[in-house]
């Protein structure tokens, strides 16, 4: 059988080598290493010993560190869930009212994004200290019952993280909504009040299917922020009160660097990994049905 | 939809390519494979040590310190300079680094062929004890011999920089480094402040805790605090415990060696003594919540009677307090009880097992812990940890803590932090201290948990 015309196909394997070798380089070789160095008990220093899948073991069975992963499920309501819906209303309210200034409102939420997470995170410390602006605020208010170090309190702690989350994710899930609603066709709105559709109806029949995708995209960037959490913490709380606001990346961080557990350390890692991926491939795969 | 269907393929070549890496390692390249053999440690080689820096040819010396902040950053740049007029055949080139930098890549640098030949290492086990047991430092006894530093520096000091040479035992055996500095855990006063409520300086312990009540009384913070950072409860509890535990128990418990408790009635009483000034009301508000920065910063701005915390903050709390700043070493039982407080070096300065010139390396840790060196350290704002005593400062509160420090040193009172005990002890004993202070945990049962990391530990390390 003759060949297709034009070049022959098995070039193109040429020209994608380039990208390739810089993948396996930086990426492929990078993982393939942290899954073994999780398989061994390795001290970053001294030759390692090969520990099979203790390390593994050791992640299920260690209380702190199942605590800790909860903890990384918990962000997610604050880090994906909450802004999605604040961003759907705030994107839905701009896209519709067609406010005057709709580009200052947007570079306002968007603000957040720009600045380095751990200036956040030194700013809303300050914010959250016994002595510090949201006191000072409920204070104001008559509110002195409620007052407290919100970072150091072991009900409020995680929460209070997960705020800065919140506040830190609606920017950018608002701006990917807004963008997704703009290419609306203007008819289907107009056939929708046609059919006599209130606002809320309209927002759930067309709105909502239409932006299906950049939901998809929202929530995988947003989740996967959520499970890898570690600037926020390291700067904030340090895993505490207690524990209780323990993450996985931040004990990656503490076990390889502070403790000298590097294969406990890439155990985790290599854990988040694969949590990360199912989530974000179960994500994409809804997203994707629903629009087939 | 041909990209969903391609998908899988991907997944499986990735997973397929990530499998057979590791299998085709999994024999040669176990992780550390590239590191040199744990050293036979190179025992105080045979070899004689060699002093006469001048005849030693020329050498460049890489040195890695993190002395990159104020007066700290003055005597390192006062003292190389020195040296380098001193002995113009040895060039120094100096890499310094911020502490939690160095603390990072000097794992890193240690594991590699070319190591720098001088480096700051950090006193804990998961630093030093782990370069030792990797064989990645020398043993300084012989230098120690032939400098006298043994005669100048109380045992007491150089403890903090002895390991056994498996790196198992902490506190005893080889010397494998030699602080510049000296810092001990104490209590900041504000003088005004004492004086408005018609106190003094406390005396005994009895008596600081009477003036705690009075300040409370008073409508002051009696002892300003901030717990958010987890570490500094641990300095507070390690002084209320240095009244009830006898030292030696202290010691055996900090350096994670066998042969003590931390379920006895001492420690329980410590426990509750701690407790009690939670409940009433001791510690400034929601103390869990506030940073350790801000605690001692609003205690520069008046905010708080006393506070419990390192001489590491003279410098600035003298900015901030002037004259009205008081130091003194926890008081005793009694107005004469021997001193016990938290206290060690700063970084000691180690000398790496590959360095091809040790006896260069040497004369420069000898040149910089010298008594001219401590003179400098001293005129530099630092707190010298030898011949501390004999050193000309001015009146006030650089004074007493100068005084402090020569006193403790002197009478062999410094205890070891507790976090020293087992690797893992910083976190257990941090998280524990605020499950205590917060209440959600009894005494009993912080101290068992304590007793679980630091039995588990000293059981398994022999």
């Amino acid at each position: 059988m003759a060949a297709p015309p034009g070049e022959p196909r098995r070039v193109a394997y040429l020209y994608l080598l380039p990208a390739f070798a810089v993948y396996a380089v930086f990426l492929l070789y990078p993982i393939g290493r942290a899954v073994q160095i999780s398989l061994y008990d390795w001290d970053g220093l001294s030759l390692g010993t090969w520990a099979g899948l203790d390390n593994y073991v050791a992640i299920v069975a260690d209380e702190g560190l199942r605590a800790a992963f909860g903890h990384a499920l918990v962000l997610i309501v604050f880090y994906a869930a909450a802004p999605l819906v604040i961003g759907l209303a705030l994107a839905a309210i701009l896209n519709h009212a067609k406010v005057r200034g709709l580009g200052f409102f947007r570079t306002v939420v968007f603000l957040p994004q720009v600045i380095a997470m751990v200036v956040v995170a030194v700013a809303w410390r300050r914010v959250y200290a016994p002595d510090g602006s949201l006191n000072a605020l409920l204070g104001a208010l008559g509110l002195d019952a409620l007052t407290r170090g919100w970072l150091g309190d072991y009900t409020f702690a995680l929460p209070a993280v997960g705020v800065v989350g919140t506040w830190f994710e609606t920017g950018l899930v608002t701006v990917l909504l807004l963008a997704g609603m703009s290419r609306i066709p203007l008819s289907l709105y107009e056939a929708a009040r046609l059919d006599g559709a209130g606002a809320v109806r309209e927002f759930f029949a067309v709105t909502l299917p239409s932006v299906r995708a950049e939901i998809a995209v929202a929530l995988t960037l947003t989740v996967i922020a959520a499970l890898r959490t570690f600037d926020l913490v390291y700067v904030t709380t340090r895993g505490g009160p207690g524990d209780s606001t323990s993450v996985p990346s931040y004990e990656v961080y503490h076990r390889a660097f502070g403790l000298g557990q590097v294969g406990s350390a890439a155990a985790i890692g290599v854990t988040l990994t694969v949590v990360i991926f199912v989530i974000s491939f179960g994500i994409n795969r809804f997203a994707d049905r629903r629009t087939s | 939809m041909t990209v969903q269907k391609r998908q899988p393929r991907g997944v499986r070549a990735l997973a397929l390519l990530a499998a057979s890496a590791v299998a085709a390692c999994a024999a040669g390249c176990a992780p550390g494979s590239s590191a040199p053999p744990a050293a036979s440690s190179p025992q105080a080689s045979a070899t004689a040590v060699r002093t006469d820096a001048a005849g030693l040819g020329n050498v460049t010396l890489t040195v890695w310190d993190q002395e990159v902040r104020g007066g700290q950053a003055a005597q390192m740049e006062k003292l190389n300079a020195a040296f380098q007029a001193k002995y113009p055949n040895i060039k120094l080139n100096r890499v310094s680094r911020s502490f939690d930098d160095l603390n990072t890549t000097l794992r890193l640098a240690l594991s590699g062929n070319e190591p720098p030949d001088v480096v700051e290492a950090n006193n804990g086990r998961s630093s030093m004890g782990a370069f030792v047991k990797a064989g990645q430092l020398r043993p300084l006894d012989a230098y120690a011999q032939a400098y006298g530093w043994k005669s100048r520096y109380p045992e007491s000091v150089l403890r903090y920089s002895r390991y056994s040479a498996d790196g198992k035992l902490f506190g005893e055996g080889n010397l494998y480094g030699l602080p510049q500095v000296g810092e001990v855990v104490g209590i900041f006063y504000n003088a005004a402040k004492l004086k408005k409520l018609g106190l003094r300086p406390p005396r005994t312990w009895a008596e600081f805790e009477t003036a705690l009540d009075r300040a409370k009384t008073g409508g002051e913070v009696p002892l300003q605090f901030g717990n958010l950072d987890k570490w500094p409860a641990v300095h507070v509890f390690g002084t209320v415990q240095g009244r009830t535990v006898p030292p030696s128990q202290i010691g055996t418990l900090a350096f994670g060696r066998k042969g003590a408790s931390w379920t006895t009635p001492e420690n329980v009483k410590a426990a509750e003594q701690l407790v009690s000034w939670v409940d009433k009301g001791y510690f400034a508000k929601g103390f869990n919540g506030q940073g350790y920065d801000a605690a001692w910063q609003a205690f520069g701005k008046g905010q708080g009677v006393f506070l419990i915390a390192g001489t590491w903050l003279l410098a600035d709390l003298r900015k901030a307090l002037g004259a009205d700043l008081g130091f003194m070493l926890p008081p005793g039982a009694t107005a004469d009880a021997a001193p016990v407080a938290t206290g060690g070096t700063g970084l000691p300065f180690a000398i790496t097992a590959k360095s091809p010139h040790p006896d260069a390396a040497a004369a420069y840790i000898d040149f910089i812990t010298s008594e001219d060196a401590m003179k400098v350290l001293t005129e530099t704002g630092n707190l010298p940890v030898a011949d501390t005593g004999e050193q000309t400062v001015a009146d006030g509160p650089q004074r007493e803590v100068f005084t402090a420090f020569g006193t403790v040193t002197a009478k062999d009172g410094l205890v070891p932090y507790l976090d020293y005990a087992t690797p893992t002890f910083a976190d257990t004993l941090g998280a524990a201290l605020q499950d205590l202070l917060a209440k959600k945990a009894a005494p009993r049962d912080f101290l068992a948990t304590l007793e679980k990391d630091y039995k588990t530990f000293a059981e398994s390390n022999g």
